[in-house]
């Protein structure tokens, strides 16, 4: 007998919504979508009858392009869409330039945008799945899928498994998303940042706060260092960049101190010398590259699942 | 209701015996082919395949490989659930090879024709052969032919054939009828 299944969700808004068989079916098709873009030949004509908006109304391009490369190995027909050479200059609502792009027959929508709840607003009006490729400060889910299979990939199993994630928390999709996707993982998340840079009630998500980085360090496993957000803070968070960088920056001579040194990741982008010096981004302990090709699998493995359900439902 | 035995171990010995001389006979001296062994159920019968021209013709070292052909078939979102993948593990040049693809059952033709676009991303080859154990000769919906079959069968098309691989090297072949709606 073939074995089959399928996602418990026809949309991909949030880890919150995934139960941890959905997290672990998208990875065992992971594995198969690494070995495809690592052919000769990196694509296969799975959803060749399917047309994707990607639908950008804040800056990206790692993400975008990493969705962008996923869909073009699957064949799928991309249109690319941003915000800031679109009509929305001209006072088009949000529902009003998605369901303008959905009468051209889309079915598929990636969707990043600046405000928290964007995605799942659109998913509840408009006759398309839904992508959350980053909703403002709420989730970005692929992006945790592809730092929970790279962790998987180097320990097998993530149960028990000690993830510190370092730096700006309060203003990062990245951070709420990976805690998610680690706890039902079955791996224990700390955090580590200056206290100014964490959301108030984070205790409720059952996760360890350490305010000393070496500390936090010597603990983890892996150390998952998030930048710092120049662009979404309103106001000083902390008294100089040099003092961040003094504090909670990453460095070797802080990893040379370590009884165990943790392996480092970054989602990117990197601002070199302040979260992260350029030595240890590069250094043997850098998963960063990693994720990245583990992105257009991981996004793939999202693609394929989601577009075996639309059909269907 | 109890499977019927189309063919016992002793009876596929004897056809797998047959299959493994014609190929010899079409192959030898084998340095141009290749043999390639189509997932799932392919890869047990070009074991198999390998294992008795190694040791019954003392043909050694065939470059083997295992094809995947999920992600080219044509029935993606038209299916309840989508099959799941298996790997792909193709460690040889097929470029201008004559290439043996391998599966258990020819059904409706419809993976051997994933399987003919999957071996695209790999490189043209000079020929592509079917070998199968079993040909449902009146189920085909392309037209796709083995170049060597073991036995045709005429099963209906809610019966089910499959192999039992429990004598790991010569399969009992099983007709399944589809169930009685008393017993659903």
């Amino acid at each position: 007998m073939l074995q089959s299944s399928n996602l418990s969700t026809t949309n991909l808004l949030g880890i919150k919504d995934l139960t941890p068989q959905d997290i672990n079916l998208i990875f065992s098709w992971t594995k198969q979508f690494k070995e495809v873009i690592n052919r000769p030949i990196k694509k296969v004509p799975s959803l060749r009858d399917i047309t994707i908006a990607n639908l950008f109304f804040e800056n990206s391009t790692r993400t975008r392009l990493s969705f962008e490369l996923a869909e073009k190995r699957l064949s799928a027909d991309v249109i690319n869409f941003s915000a800031s050479s679109s009509s929305l200059n001209k006072g088009e609502s949000l529902v009003d330039t998605v369901n303008n792009i959905l009468a051209m027959q889309v079915d598929f929508i990636v969707l990043r945008h600046p405000e928290p709840g964007a995605a799942k607003f659109i998913s509840q009006r408009v006759n398309a799945q839904i992508i959350n490729a980053g909703d403002g400060t709420h989730e970005h889910p692929t992006q945790a899928l592809l730092d929970a299979f790279s962790i998987q990939e180097k320990f097998k199993d993530l149960k028990n498994k000690r993830i510190v994630i370092v730096g700006d928390i309060l203003h990062s999709r990245v951070a709420i998303s990976n805690i998610f996707c680690l706890q039902k993982l079955g791996a224990q998340v700390a955090l580590c940042a200056p206290l100014s840079l964490l959301p108030r009630n984070i205790h409720s998500l059952g996760v360890e706060v350490i305010t000393n980085i070496n500390e936090a360090l010597e603990w983890a496993d892996v150390a998952n260092i998030l930048r710092v957000q120049h662009e979404r803070m309103d106001k000083s968070y902390f008294p100089s960049i040099r003092e961040y960088q003094l504090r909670y920056g990453i460095t070797m001579e802080r990893l040379e101190t370590l009884n165990n040194i943790p392996l480092i990741m970054h989602p990117g982008p990197i601002n070199r010398g302040v979260e992260i010096s350029s030595e240890v981004a590069d250094s043997k302990y850098s998963l960063i590259l990693n994720q990245v090709e583990n992105g257009v699998a991981v996004r793939m493995a999202v693609l394929y699942l989601l577009a075996s359900q639309g059909h269907n439902s | 209701m109890l499977p019927k035995i189309f063919l016992n171990s002793r009876e596929s010995n004897i056809t797998l015996n047959r299959i493994c001389c014609q190929l010899n006979e079409k192959h030898y001296p084998w340095n141009n082919s290749v043999i390639v062994g189509l997932q799932p159920r392919g890869v047990e019968l070009a074991n198999v395949i390998l294992k008795r021209l190694k040791n019954d013709f003392l043909i050694n070292d065939i470059p083997f490989g295992l094809l995947d052909s999920t992600f080219h078939r044509d029935d993606f979102r038209r299916r309840k659930q989508p099959i799941i993948a298996k790997p792909n593990k193709m460690p040889i040049l097929i470029e201008g090879k004559r290439l043996i693809l391998v599966d258990d059952v020819l059904y409706t033709g419809r993976s051997v024709r994933a399987a003919l676009d999957a071996l695209g991303d790999y490189g043209r080859p000079l020929k592509i052969e079917l070998c199968v154990l079993i040909d449902r000769r009146f189920s085909r919906e392309l037209p796709i032919q083995p170049d060597y079959s073991g036995h045709r069968v005429d099963a209906i098309a809610d019966e089910r054939v499959t192999l039992d691989w429990s004598d790991n090297d010569s399969p009992e072949v099983l007709i399944e009828n589809p169930p009685h709606a008393s017993e659903l």
